[in-house]
């Protein structure tokens, strides 16, 4: 008989004996094969510990690429949509890449950690698409995963909670930055990142100085009410404000079977990601060829009368089904019903009515309601805090 | 002076969401307050520096969530934030806490009684029916039932359905909710002292009534019909104090063109020719408006801004039978640090919520004892609360704010004003009890503001202190509030109206009566209605 290796079994991150402790209601899922909270004490509570105070989140199981040599910025630029050229050092940019159909394989964030050296940070496991773009640069390419920990803080006290923890000047980090402090002889690298919308920092530390750092979080973050979040608090703020989630709101291209089934960075509403004017990058010339010919889907954020959640509902104008809805939820602090819609063009421009074909379920009781929805512009959370710097004490 | 469209006296949060939606409609709308400030009781002050203190209302649940986010309340600065917990204290060291999470309070619960933790799904179903039937009729104007018209039969056969629907049990329920005492309809389920107590509280606020009166279980309902996003029955803090709320509609009212004037002390509704035509302000400055609406509560409306010749006998003999009988006080407290309670360790979740220390209804039946008696009560119920443990925004880090609200505070002490005596012997009485389960509580205290019903009255103008601009009996509810003939929001005289807590459907920070007012207002202006529907249950 032979027993599994250890790395089968379901991991946990280096923060997990903290995390287990506070995690009372037990109720754990499955991140890319770690041990995650779905929720600590309470969804709605954890979700406003991020709107309100400051909430902590850990994102170790993210996955982590290194990437260094002389031709790094090269080759990200030919991996990524964006000018990657434009990310400074010290900065981070948010992006998208394509496959050569010009179809969105994943959304994640690249940091420009020094010269010749980025660390990209993506939901699906990317080794395999790295290596195969890498043909001809000089680069190395690096799983960190499990080589950093990280952990988000989210929140309006979040930065207060963070100077008091030692982090001086870090008021002065504008968004998109990072920076650098010492943690206890280690170094910790602070980026003004998030998923929630709000004000916020992503710590990344080496795993053995993971729950020193969690320790000294909480012990200097309580007089700012600082709480630990599960994903399910995550979702509803990501929805909140208006962040799409791989796998849920667009499926890898990579992952597709079914012909039609993928998306472009159009057809998700990060047109904006796309930097035509670079010459060459993956999927330039199938993504060319959309913008000619027209785009098959848009992307829409629905505001939905009522107060029933449009999971999952169709998207009707008139008696024509026109979409889908791939997330939505009731948003406590905007208080108002969100869906992520991919609507079949024409339909779904700004400001168009149409309406979700919704169910809902009470006591084993299946009711079908038509909620009037409208197109709208912008995301429902987004508050100046985000932006400002400093960004102020709550 | 200029001439308004309508005019609305007193920026209360009911005043605010009136005005919000007459202007919404286009109307050209004044807001006249007599304070420096808006809000009534629904308002946040620094007394202390760099302390926020929610002086009168604390807690938030029963705002209507179609208003919120029809007059877009959260752009306007105001986040309703729930917070978990609860707890009460026992004279023997113990205490009974009141968790978010179902099986963590049914274990919490067991551990007094496993019959009650059981009993307490019977329970909340029950409670849930009767808010199930009350709660779509909360952004409806009450039906009349002695009208033969059109939109009254039609309003009553809504009524008249929704009870039918309950069945017979459920009515019998819905009846003995409404007529009950909450001692007697929590005894019926449960039998334990503590856990009786911890839930029979919300029955007496703002009451003058005991835990064992009759009618008590309708207040109990009063306050579990409310949600925060959906979970019916929960509370939250408003970020910032409950000025938030009335902050954020004066924002949405100024969006939609409106005008507040502050520092304006209606002195009297100017009645020409049988109709309501502007106000006269205390300092001689007059105001016209076709449309005059009262935020005040009905004794202050009819028988203080209202010329009593200008009205039917009637009105005045029901105005003078009103039932607004102060019965509550508060105290707002600046502590320098969070303070220690016996068997409790700091980081509980049931710290967040609401503490009492009233751990049976004997107890509290006996702090109404002493309300009769005309004097306040020596061990009073407190609805206490630290919401800087929630809100960062209220205190600077590591302070703490507290609130405690407290049954039952006499309008009159025998007979006579409240002295400034009779104050600190109140004050003392909250703080010996709280300090009697928390050892450090005293010497944490850096300020305290307290406010009898003599307080309230002269700040907020509340009759009596009377939180809720009326008593909740089944008498001055409905159709009946504030009296029969006059509950569907038009006064008795034209262009006359009421919008206040002491309208359908009653008290706490709401908006419904508000909401509901300006949608009669504006039918008999033949304008569209700018007021949501409610949201359907299910
Ligand atoms: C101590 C206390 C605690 C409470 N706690 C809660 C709670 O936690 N949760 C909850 O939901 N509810 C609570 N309530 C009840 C709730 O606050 C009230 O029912 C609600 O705020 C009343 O709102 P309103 O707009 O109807 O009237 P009010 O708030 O009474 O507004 C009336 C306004 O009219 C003004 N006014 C009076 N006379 C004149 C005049 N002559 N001229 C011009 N203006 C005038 C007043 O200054 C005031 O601004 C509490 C109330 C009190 C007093």
């Amino acid at each position: 008989m032979t027993t599994g290796s250890d790395d089968t079994m379901m991991l946990t991150t280096p923060f997990h004996s903290r995390i287990a402790a506070a995690c009372e209601l037990n109720s754990w899922g499955d991140w890319m094969g770690y041990t995650t909270p779905n929720a600590y004490t309470d969804v709605e509570l954890e979700y406003f510990a991020v709107r309100n105070a400051a909430g902590v989140f850990d994102l170790t199981p993210m996955n982590k690429y290194r990437i260094t040599g002389t031709d790094a910025e090269a080759y990200l630029n030919r991996l990524v949509t964006r000018d990657v050229s434009k990310i400074g050092i010290g900065r981070v940019g948010y992006t998208v890449w394509c496959d050569e159909a010009g179809q969105v394989m994943d959304d994640g964030t690249i940091f420009h950690l020094a010269e010749n050296d980025y660390r990209i940070c993506a939901y699906a496991r990317a080794t395999d698409w790295l290596h195969w773009s890498a043909l001809g640069f000089d680069v190395t390419i690096e799983d960190e995963t499990a080589e950093v920990a990280a952990l988000a803080v989210q929140g309006p006290t979040s930065c207060a909670a963070l100077t008091a923890m030692g982090l001086v000047g870090l008021d002065q980090l504008k968004p998109f930055g990072l920076t650098e402090f010492d943690f206890e002889g280690e170094p910790l690298v602070v980026s003004r990142t998030g998923f929630t919308g709000d004000l916020g920092y992503e710590l990344w530390i080496a795993p053995h100085k993971a729950e020193a750092l969690w320790d000294r979080l909480f012990e200097s973050g309580e007089p700012y009410l600082i709480k630990p979040f599960g994903t399910h608090a995550l979702e509803m703020a990501r929805i909140e404000a208006g962040f799409l989630q791989a796998g849920v709101d667009f499926m890898p291209a990579e992952e597709v079977v079914r012909n039609g089934r993928s998306r472009s960075p159009f057809e998700l509403g990060l047109g904006w990601l796309v930097d035509m004017d670079k010459s060459v990058f993956n999927g330039r010339r199938a993504l060319q060829q959309e913008l000619a010919r027209g785009s098959r889907y848009r992307f829409a954020i629905l505001d939905v009368d009522g107060n029933k959640p449009a999971n999952h509902s169709f998207i009707l104008k008139g008696n024509k089904q026109v979409g889908t809805v791939t997330s939505a939820a009731w948003c406590p602090t905007a208080k108002s019903n969100v869906a992520f819609a991919q609507i079949e063009m024409p339909y779904g421009a700004v400001g168009e009515e149409l309406v979700a074909e919704i169910y809902y379920q009470r006591e084993l009781h299946w009711t079908r309601v038509l909620a009037p929805c409208k197109v709208i512009d912008a995301p429902v959370f987004s508050h100046p805090r985000r932006r400002a710097t400093p960004p102020g004490n709550f | 002076m200029k001439k308004y469209d309508a005019i609305v006296i007193g920026a209360g949060h009911n005043g605010l969401t009136n005005a919000a939606y007459l202007a919404k409609a286009g109307l050209d709308v004044a807001v006249l307050e007599r304070n420096s400030y808006i809000g009534g009781a629904t308002v946040s002050r620094e007394l202390y520096k760099d302390w926020t203190y929610t002086n009168c209302s604390y807690v938030c649940s029963l705002l209507r969530p179609e208003i919120a986010r029809d007059l877009e309340l959260p752009r306007h600065g105001l986040q309703v934030v729930p917070y978990g917990g609860g707890v009460t204290f026992k004279r023997d060291g113990d205490y009974y806490g009141n968790y978010y999470d179902h099986n963590r309070q049914y274990r919490e619960m067991s551990r007094h009684s496993k019959r009650d933790a059981n009993a307490y799904e019977r329970y909340t179903a029950d409670v849930m029916k009767q808010t199930r039937l009350i709660r779509p009729f909360l952004l409806k104007r009450p039906p009349d039932p002695t009208s033969l018209k059109l939109r009254d039969l039609r309003d009553l056969a809504d009524f008249a359905g929704s009870f039918m629907e309950m069945g017979e049990r459920g009515l019998a329920d819905t009846l003995k909710f409404w007529t009950k005492s909450v001692g007697d309809y929590l005894c019926e389920y449960f039998e334990t002292d503590v856990i009786k107590a911890h839930l029979g509280g919300s029955g007496i606020i703002g009451t003058a009534l005991g835990v064992f009166s009759p009618g008590t279980a309708y207040v109990l309902l009063h306050h579990y019909m409310g949600d925060v996003d959906g979970n019916v029955g929960s509370w939250g803090v408003a970020r910032g104090g409950m000025g938030a709320v009335s902050g954020a509609l004066a924002k949405s009212f100024q969006a939609f063109g409106g005008e507040i004037i502050c520092d304006a002390d209606v002195d009297r509704i100017v009645v020409r020719g049988g109709k309501a035509t502007g106000v006269a302000l205390k300092n001689g400055d007059e105001y016209h408006a076709d449309v005059v609406v009262s935020n005040l509560d009905p004794k202050r409306t009819f028988l203080d801004v209202m010329d009593v010749q200008d009205l039917p006998a009637e009105v005045v003999s029901k105005a003078e039978n009103f039932k607004i009988r102060g019965s509550s006080g508060k105290l707002n407290i600046a502590l320098d640090g969070l303070p220690t309670f016996h068997g409790l360790d700091k980081s509980s979740p049931l710290m967040l919520g609401d503490m009492h220390f009233s751990d049976s209804l004997e107890r509290i039946e006996r702090a109404y004892d002493d309300w009769k008696d005309g004097t306040w009560s020596k061990d009073p119920y407190v609805d206490m609360l630290i919401p800087t443990q929630t809100d960062p925004s209220m205190a600077p880090p590591g302070k703490h704010m507290m609130t405690v609200f407290v049954q039952y505070a006499p309008p009159k002490i025998n007979g006579g004003e409240w002295t400034d005596a009779d104050k600190d012997g109140f004050e003392k009485s909250v703080i010996d009890q709280i300090a009697a389960h928390s050892p450090d509580f005293k010497d944490l205290i850096l300020h305290c503001e307290t406010r009898t019903p003599r307080e309230i009255e002269a700040e907020v103008g509340l009759t009596e202190g009377n939180i809720f601009q009326g008593e909740l009996t089944f008498d001055q509810l409905l159709f009946n509030r504030p009296f029969p003939g006059y509950a569907q929001y038009r006064g008795p005289v034209q262009g006359m109206y009421m919008c206040g807590s002491g309208t359908h459907p009653g008290g706490g920070v709401m908006a419904a009566p508000g909401a509901n007012a300006a949608r009669e207002i504006l039918h008999d202006l033949r304008k569209p209605s700018t007021v949501p529907g409610g949201y359907a249950d299910d």
